[in-house]
């Protein structure tokens, strides 16, 4: 028969939910005993951190909609309720407004150390792939969530980026009418926007549990990036990773709480408190500034439809990434040819978020140009072609040798081409 | 029929200015205005409060000369308590005011003095009536203009003391009054302040600079009424966490000896 679960738990409570319905079990096997390279570095705490924010967002966003009207005429002035009248409300705006640029930081980390490490190698292909879903359903949700309290910004952000489909030939008035539910940014827009703003991070939720239970497939990759080889290469999750993630968490809360308690406007826009005005355009356009290298790519093209082709193109390139690094070995550390373009990448991304931050003039224009040519080169040529004539560092024999310091040092370098046996 | 061609109209102006701002080459703004000097404001830094003394004049400035243009419709006369009036100041104060208070039983508006949960009455009744009588202008609403301007009490600060005479080649327009700091140079409202527009309590000065340090300090708070207790607690949330971690580190060394 079906038969009940073989619980090993011996709390009777616990043991009788168990055996019916073996959660305890699942939580146990992936997060209790769950095989984790032993050699992770700090980088791997922010995957962690990316759900707790997520956690963090999703409740005071909740608290937050029990208080926000989202109609034109009222929006603004009930954000500010929030800020005055309720309990703690300062709070939980400042906690959810913040929220979303830690979100930020911590999701471009954790992706920097994707790239750095080779995570999207074979056989993670899938994993990230789900999380480019993830940061694009991320990106729309704070592009929504941005439009709610109604200010300036808001509103001429809001017409910008939907206005962006309107380049499309032929079909992109229609979608752009089709997004704002009228003929222009409206109560219609902000109703939809809310909407939207508070089902999509459920979907995140759900995206996310996909994107843990592929790690949990293929098991996680390592600051070595070669394969567990043997359970003397792996630690159980807890308490080795619980605790370490929980050290990552307290700094990580700590940065968070020093911005909400004493900067809490320093990102924001001094525009976004005046209210929207569909008649005043702000002087300067200006998006939140987790968006600014992709506003950036979007101003270098001196073409409507280039630009936004080139910006949805540089998410878009992500998807592909797996089969655009032809080289086997995961870890940058053991890419002596391929680890330098990685840092020139990240240093053009920053200074894409600088070039989007200021008006499309003079050297700005230069500086757009050559590094969107530069993230779009990186990704489409030299990744191809690095794997190709890069001869990668031996790799060490496993990932307990080089911890445990039990001799044997890397293998010949004949032996280093191989990292993708099974493990 | 109206309707449609201004929806149309907005649309068009909504759109051009859009791609305006994507275009390539934006156009060169307008003459930019200069960076206003930095001042020492209490409520600077992570331990900075209010100087209330400050505040409380800056709200006589604000109801004796500011409240004659400027509404500052998202306060209340009750959150006057957040800079020290009591109770019975607070009843005095609102009392003073005339506002509309809702309608009768026979369906007719009332006015009556305002109560401490009233709004602070606002100069104009509405947009228009505030344009038609300043002349086109509309004074902007107050309760958030120290967070909704760059550089905030600098800014708010040097335009009240940065009224000065035109540079003889500037052409002003009809009305407008030259401002070294207004972006544009060119502003609707005359020089507010002048100096002993109000005389404090316990005689503390009442020269243009006092007045406009302590009207900013009256709108630092408007705008942000929670910053002393969110500061306060804050010092308490980061002192925690840095306990936190020291501890949680300390663990995970001694989880983690047996693993290396």
């Amino acid at each position: 028969m079906a038969g009940l679960h073989k619980s090993e738990f011996t709390n009777p409570v616990i043991r009788w939910v168990d055996t019916r319905m073996p959660v305890f079990t699942m939580m146990q096997k992936e997060y209790g005993s769950f095989p984790t390279p032993r050699n992770f570095n700090y980088f791997w705490n922010f995957g962690a951190l990316a759900m707790v924010n997520l956690m963090i967002m999703i409740i005071t966003g909740i608290f937050l909609a029990m208080n926000y009207a989202p109609n034109t005429a009222m929006a603004f002035d009930s954000v500010q309720r929030i800020m005055r009248d309720v309990n703690y409300g300062w709070l939980l705006r400042y906690v959810h407004q913040n929220g979303a640029s830690m979100f930020f930081i911590v999701v471009y980390i954790h992706i920097f150390r994707g790239l750095y490490y080779g995570s999207y190698k074979y056989p993670r292909e899938l994993l990230w792939m789900i999380g480019v879903v993830l940061l694009i359903l991320m990106m729309a949700t704070a592009f929504m969530g941005y439009v709610l309290p109604w200010g300036q910004m808001s509103y001429w952000g809001a017409t910008v980026i939907t206005n962006l489909f309107s380049a499309f030939p032929i079909v992109g008035d229609p979608i752009v009418t089709w997004l704002w539910g009228g003929f222009s940014v409206d109560n219609p827009t902000l109703n939809r926007f809310f909407s939207l703003h508070y089902l999509l991070p459920f979907v995140l939720v759900g995206v996310t549990f996909l994107h843990v239970v592929a790690l949990h497939i293929t098991g996680s990759n390592n600051p070595l990036g070669i394969d567990v080889k043997s359970p003397q290469d792996t630690l159980p999750f807890h308490p080795y990773y619980t605790i370490k993630d929980s050290v990552g968490i307290c700094v990580y809360l700590m940065v968070f709480a020093a911005l909400v308690f004493f900067a809490p406007n320093f990102l924001g826009d001094p525009n976004n408190f005046i209210p929207a005005n569909p008649l005043q355009t702000p002087a300067d356009i200006v998006p939140e500034w987790y968006f600014l290298p992709f506003y950036a790519i979007l101003r270098s093209v001196p073409n409507k439809l280039g630009g936004v082709c080139m910006m949805f193109g540089s998410l878009l390139v992500l998807f592909v990434l797996p089969w655009l690094d032809t080289s086997k070995v995961r870890s940058a550390r053991f890419r002596p040819l391929y680890r330098p373009f990685i840092f020139v990448l990240v240093v053009s991304v920053v200074i894409l978020g600088m070039v989007g931050a200021h008006r499309p003039e003079g050297i700005w224009v230069v500086l757009g140009r050559v590094c969107t040519a530069y993230y779009f080169l990186h990704f489409l040529v030299l990744l191809p072609i690095i794997g190709k004539f890069e001869r990668p560092l031996p790799l060490p024999e496993s990932i307990s040798k080089p911890v445990l310091g039990g001799g044997g040092g890397p293998l010949p370098a004949g032996a280093a081409a191989k990292p993708m046996e099974k493990a | 029929m109206m309707r449609v061609s201004v929806r149309h109209t907005l649309r068009t102006a909504a759109l051009a200015c859009a791609l305006g701002a994507v275009a390539l080459a934006a156009p060169a703004r307008a003459q930019e205005a200069p960076v206003p000097p930095k001042q020492n404001w209490s409520f600077n830094g992570p331990f900075g409060a209010f100087d209330m003394a400050s505040v409380q004049r800056g709200f006589a400035v604000y109801q004796n000369v500011c409240s004659n243009c400027h509404s500052m419709n998202l306060l209340h006369y009750r959150d006057l308590a957040g800079i020290g009036l009591t109770p019975e100041q607070i009843k005095a104060v609102a009392a003073s005011f005339t506002v509309p208070l809702g309608l009768d039983d026979q369906g007719q508006p009332i006015e009556g003095p305002a109560l401490p949960s009233s709004q602070f009455r606002a100069p104009f009744p509405n947009e228009k009536a505030a344009r038609a009588a300043m002349g086109g202008a509309l004074p902007p609403d107050l309760s958030l203009i120290f967070n909704a301007r760059e550089y905030h009490g600098d800014y708010i600060y040097a335009l009240l003391t940065g009224y000065a005479d035109p540079p003889a080649d500037m052409k002003m327009q009809a009305g407008m009054h030259y401002n070294k700091y207004f972006p544009g140079h060119q502003i609707a409202m005359p020089q507010p302040l002048h100096g002993g527009d109000v005389s404090f309590p316990g005689n503390a000065p009442n020269t243009l600079d006092a007045e406009a340090h302590d009207v900013v300090n009256f709108l630092a708070w408007a705008s942000n009424p929670e910053m002393t207790t969110r500061k306060q607690i804050g010092v308490r949330v980061v002192l925690f966490l840095a306990l936190m971690t020291g501890l949680t580190y300390a663990v995970k060394r001694q989880i983690w000896s047996d693993a290396h």
